[in-house]
């Protein structure tokens, strides 16, 4: 070699300083890129939290009513009808007008009854339908507030704005205040927003009915997907022979599953709503192509999780002479289920955040009413994230959080079964 | 529920099925001490009574349910006077919506036109005797199934070998069903997409600069006349996906090689899931985040350094979706970078090259044919993510480069196009099946192509 | 640079120190003598632990000039784990620890101030199986250079590649294809690509963890030949499974077993009058 050892050295010396230099901007490349994920996770959770928090508390205030019989039951008939149909709206009017005294006019005496949600007035009715001995009868009630005196306690209303940017009046705001001062406004938990359906009233909307249209929409897929799934994992992984059509149902999944999910909306809108004529936005055709969309994962796990039983297992009992289903069922399919059902418990969590494809059928209608059966209307969870994200009212976007904080409950919840699941019963061979 | 309660008559049917095989293949032998004398265990005799008893049945009420609504409709319909029946397609299928809907009892009787409340009375009379008619089918099925499989049982029949060859059949039936789902897509999407062309012609929606769908729906302009150039769309999809790949590529590679290369085990086992929370976010929650949170911080930064960025710019939907997909692109990566062996590795430590040499020429070097791969799925991805274009990106089909302006996708054309209103023939909705063909397409051909690289790179390390 | 080192050569290496060598420990047990004239890596009293287990225990011995050193012993003896040692390939392994020194021209290279960087430059290592990279055969061998800044142009790049590539016996195999991949070879030739590629680096030590187990007998024959030129000018260690290939290629022997270096001595002498009962007993083929 005709280079000497001392300048070879003297060069590799040279080079370090540089290169010294370049592994540590390098390593601080990767470090901040790690970091970034990282505060990408903290800042959406603490975005959605903050926000979402407080829409787990609302805004009741404490009413003294006078179940007026001149008001409810002029006639004195007391016919359940009669007394269905009355202005309990005036009751809460009289009852404001007399906590403020001096509101007159119809404009004054709109803005005082909108310090109270519109649900008071079907408090009323329900208790005075249920019990009309109350009538005449004077009554401390715990009723909501409107979304704005909420959003106002809630200190989400800059007061200092004009009063014509706010979507609450000065007016209101010093009535407010005084509930305050007398002890009267409070925050409470919001149990309805676990037991209500949808509603245009921020204060009055809740995450029930959509709830119960994800575990319908969900129940369809989990009962359809499942086994499905798993046959077809079987069939592909300890029956087919390889050859061009195994290949192709290979290739086919594979490719299914990055299809973009609004892809098997259009399927699921052409194929069930207008072919076959399935009702629209109902929970079965959700859950429908929901399945459609979830086989392919499920299909790929539960081929990964027959993989990984050993061949020797198969083998032992072919050699004792049972046939290949019965070495399936009895031997491979067993050990092969506890990762089967991690797949699927992980593609049940996808098909819950699923949004695009439910929109296609029409399952983002507004729905009241919790759904009772599969053809039922009905939306699910983060179909009622997308419907209030796009609300105007300021309430809305607390609640907007909050329901994508139950969303990610039921997510968390569902993936941490499936660690336990998987930690549990994971094997190593 | 009249059909649930057919099922579980059907359930019953194959029990007792299931029943009656076994005691007759017991019976022909003498009981149990002639077991030995019957070619399979007894249960198997019990199931193959009780899967022909029942799969058959089931295959025609299925096929029945599928088919029945719309021979109903159409005999209601042809019933119909004539000058409820002369219109065009769009109105008749609101006609058929509306007698349903009465029948479904969504629409009070009160509501209705009387000849619609005729012909809803005809529907449920119809449908009374469709019922009844396949509950008869469906129980008549199951026994003629149950009796042919009890004449034939003998000792000699291998009713283990017919279960598992039925049990066979079914296990390739249910993987049969990703190939019907693609061509599913493939028929209906395509067949609408056609009528689509119908109306306006292949170059004018692929090459055409201007989209305004909404004006087509005028009397005055409806087909042909309506501007269904998709330039646009197709321009703002690739904007928002670049920037979307802009974000993840480089900051998901160089997590999963700083997780793969330099992170202690401790690090790596505390840090790695919770970048995998991003990945399990739903992405409507991102849509939200995007809409609420990024828009309008970009805004406000825009306005202090003096630039007009638009509420729903381009740039935050494609930051967002940028940040959906890092636990993409680092998970693939980090497959990919592991999958190197550390032979390779060694060759390069030992020649005196430093973590980072090792790391760009040769790692990345040979993991390179397995990123392109999940690069290529990446923005498959991204090109075909809806929820947060949907609620972050703009409507409006801008032809522009400037990427704080709003931009409208494929995606969001699809969602506007097909919620709103119900009517399904005019060329507006027939646009989203249009676009729904493009982008299945183009999905397709860079996920056929991910995975053939992604595969044939896994093989060379394997 | 260091002259040649002399000892006299005694029973055992405790006894009686080598001049400008460490001092061997007390407490080392190896039978033969560990220290060599003109040494330059020099191991005393190495420990290398993985986690809780001790693979290494108390290795001392030195890698000369101009010589090529066998280490051989029974699969899991720690032959590889004292060769990676040398070049501190095992930091690469998470929760390796290794203690005692292994000094380089009186530069403990596991000290902290060493980069290893440079450590490496100066001793190349061959592995088990052939690795080139996923690269031309140019750029595998021009790879080392290029990043210690070996060439100052191009002209000077092409002259390394060439001559490393003639002293590897490669050359006129594959001068015509100089930009196809290097895992085009064959495997005998890749070898030879990754000797090129060591020697390209111009280091001063070359280990080898057994080359040739993943080759056959004709490529094992001409790496052996390779081995044997290369050892005019490097310092070579080698650890073979083969005691025909330390017999052939190698002048000092040593012996490992269960972690402890048992024997060092002549490579002639170790086979024919082997002195420790556990070096007789593997030679004679009793185990291994």
């Amino acid at each position: 070699m005709n280079r000497s050892i001392a300048e070879t050295r003297a060069r590799v010396e040279r080079s370090l300083k540089r290169r010294r230099w370049a592994e540590r901007r390098f390593q601080a490349y990767g470090l901040g890129a790690v970091l970034l994920g990282v505060g990408f996770v903290a800042i959406m959770f603490s975005s959605l939290i903050s926000q979402g928090w407080s829409a787990f508390r609302q805004a009741y205030v404490t009413l003294e009513v006078f179940y007026d019989p001149e008001i409810i039951d002029p006639d004195g008939t007391r016919k359940p009808e009669d007394l269905a149909i009355a202005d309990y709206a005036a009751l809460i009017r009289n009852s404001l007008k007399a906590k403020f005294p001096g509101v007159e006019g119809r404009a004054a005496t709109k803005q005082l009854a909108g310090l109270v949600s519109g649900s008071a007035a079907q408090e009323l009715q329900r208790r005075v339908v249920a019990t009309p001995s109350l009538i005449g009868q004077k009554q401390t009630l715990v009723v909501l507030t409107s979304d704005t005196v909420d959003q106002l306690l809630k200190g989400r209303i800059d007061r200092t704005l004009e009063e014509e940017n706010r979507t609450i009046s000065d007016q209101q705001i010093r009535w407010a205040d005084q509930w305050v001062r007398d002890g009267q406004l409070s925050l409470r938990f919001n149990q309805r927003f676990f037991t209500n359906g949808d509603s245009r009233e921020p204060e009055q909307a809740g995450v029930w009915g959509a709830i119960v249209g994800s575990i319908y929409t969900l129940g369809v897929t989990l009962l359809l997907s499942f086994p499905i799934g798993i046959a077809a994992a079987i069939y592909l992984e300890e029956f087919a022979r390889r050859n061009r059509w195994t290949d192709l149902i290979e290739v086919n999944i594979n490719n299914l599953a990055a299809v973009p999910s609004i892809v098997f909306g259009l399927l699921g809108l052409a194929m069930f709503l207008n072919f076959f004529g399935m009702p629209r936005s109902a929970p079965l055709v959700g859950g429908l192509v929901l399945t459609l969309l979830t086989l392919p994962t499920i299909i790929i796990a539960s081929r990964a999780a027959l993989k990984a039983v050993p061949p020797s297992i198969r083998e032992a009992a072919l050699g004792m002479g049972a046939s290949r289903i019965q070495t399936v069922m009895h031997h491979v399919l067993p050990m092969a289920m506890p990762g089967m059902l991690t797949g699927t418990i992980i593609g049940m969590a996808r098909a819950l955040g699923e949004t695009a494809p439910l929109l296609m059928i029409g399952m983002v209608a507004f729905i009241v009413d919790v759904p009772k059966g599969l053809t039922d209307p009905a939306t699910v969870l983060p179909v009622q994230v997308f419907l209030w994200a796009g609300s105007p009212e300021r309430a809305f976007l607390e609640r907007t959080s909050a329901a994508i904080l139950v969303l990610l409950a039921f997510l968390v919840l569902m993936n941490a079964t499936a660690v336990v699941l998987r930690n549990r019963f994971e094997r190593r061979w | 529920m009249p059909h649930f309660a057919l099922l579980v008559a059907l359930a019953a049917l194959a029990v007792l099925g299931y029943w009656v095989g076994k005691q007759r293949s017991l019976q022909l032998v003498g009981g149990g001490r002639g077991i030995r004398k019957l070619h399979s265990l007894p249960a198997y005799y019990g199931f193959l009574t009780a899967l022909w008893c029942a799969l058959p049945a089931l295959l025609i009420m299925a096929v029945w349910l599928l088919l029945q609504d719309t021979i109903i409709s159409s005999l209601v319909l042809s019933k119909l006077p004539v000058a409820l029946r002369g219109q065009n397609a769009g109105e008749l299928g609101l006609l058929t919506n509306d007698i349903r809907n009465i029948v479904l009892g969504n629409i009070p009787a009160a509501a209705a036109r009387p000849e619609v409340l005729v012909a809803a009375q005809d529907y449920r009379r119809l449908q009374g005797i469709a019922d009844l008619a396949l509950s008869g089918l469906v129980l008549a099925a199951g026994l003629a199934g149950l009796a042919w499989v009890r004449s034939r049982i003998n000792p000699a029949l291998r009713a283990r070998n017919s279960v598992e060859r039925i049990i066979e059949l079914l296990l390739l039936g249910c993987s049969m069903i990703a190939v019907f789902v693609t061509l599913g897509i493939v028929l209906s999407v395509l067949y609408e997409s056609l009528r689509f062309f119908h109306a306006v012609s292949l170059d004018q929606f692929l090459l055409g600069l201007q989209w305004s769908p909404q004006t087509a729906l005028r009397a005055d302009q409806v087909g042909s006349s309506g501007a269904f150039g998709a330039v646009p769309l197709f321009l703002g999809t690739v904007m928002i996906s670049g920037i979307a790949m802009l974000v993840a590529v480089p900051v998901g590679l160089f997590s999963a090689i700083y997780l793969a290369e330099y992170a202690n085990r401790k690090f790596r086992a505390s840090v790695k899931p919770v970048l995998e929370i991003l990945a399990g976010i739903p992405t409507v929650v991102y849509g939200f985040f995007a809409a609420l949170t990024v828009g309008p911080f970009l805004r406000h930064t825009g306005e202090l350094v003096g630039l007009k960025v638009a509420s729903e710019s381009a740039l935050a939907a494609g930051l967002v979706m940028g940040i959906m997909i890092i636990p993409f692109i680092s998970s693939l990566a980090d497959d990919m970078i592991t999958a190197v062996p550390q032979s390779l590795r060694d060759g390069a430590y030992a020649l005196g090259a430093t973590r980072s040499e090792t790391i760009r020429q040769v790692v990345l070097r040979a993991a390179l044919p397995g990123i392109v791969g999940g690069v290529l799925l990446a923005i498959s991805r991204a090109i075909g993510e809806t929820m947060i274009v949907v609620m972050a990106a703009g409507l409006a089909a801008n032809m522009t480069a400037n990427p704080l302006e709003a931009v409208t996708t494929v995606t969001v054309q699809i969602v506007t196009l097909l919620t709103g209103d119900q009517e399904f023939d005019s060329p507006k909705t027939l646009a989203a099946f249009a676009l729904g063909l493009v982008l299945f397409v183009v999905t397709l051909i860079l996920n056929v192509v991910a995975l053939k690289v992604v595969r044939k790179y896994r093989e060379q390390y394997e | 640079m260091s002259t040649a080192t002399l000892a006299t050569p005694v029973a055992t290496a405790a006894e009686e120190p080598a001049a400008t060598s460490p001092p061997v420990p007390e407490n080392c047990k190896t039978v033969g003598r560990v220290t060599a004239d003109g040494a330059l890596l020099i191991a005393r009293g190495v420990n290398v632990f993985y986690g809780e287990k001790q693979a290494i225990t108390e290795v001392s011995i030195d890698i000369a000039r101009n010589q090529v050193l066998a280490m051989i012993g029974p699969s899991g003896c720690g032959k590889s784990t004292f060769l990676r040692c040398l070049n501190r390939m095992n930091d690469t392994i998470e929760g390796a620890r290794v203690t005692g020194s292994i000094v380089l021209e009186g530069q403990d290279i596991y000290d902290k101030h060493q980069d290893v960087v440079q450590l490496r430059a100066r001793v190349g290592m061959v592995f088990q199986k052939p690795n080139p990279f996923p690269k031309s055969i140019y750029e595998n061998v021009a790879y080392g250079p290029r990043i210690h800044g070996l060439a100052a142009d191009r002209v000077e790049l092409d002259e390394i590649v060439h001559t490393s590539l003639q002293r590897a016996g490669l050359w006129d195999e594959v001068k015509d294809r100089l930009t196809s991949p290097g895992t085009s070879l064959s495997g005998g030739q890749q070898q030879r690509l990754c000797i090129a590629r060591t020697i390209a680096v111009n280091p001063e030590v070359i280990l080898m963890d057994e080359p040739c187990s993943a080759l056959d007998p004709i490529a094992t024959a001409r790496i052996e030949d390779l081995i044997d030129e290369l050892r005019e000018s490097y310092a070579i260690a080698i650890v073979t499974h083969s005691m025909q290939q330390a017999a052939r290629v190698s002048q000092r022997t040593a012996y490992f077993h269960l972690g402890d270096l048992i024997e060092v001595g002549e490579t002639d002498r170790i086979f024919t009058n082997p002195r420790h009962k556990l070096t007789e007993d593997y030679i004679t083929g009793r185990f291994g």
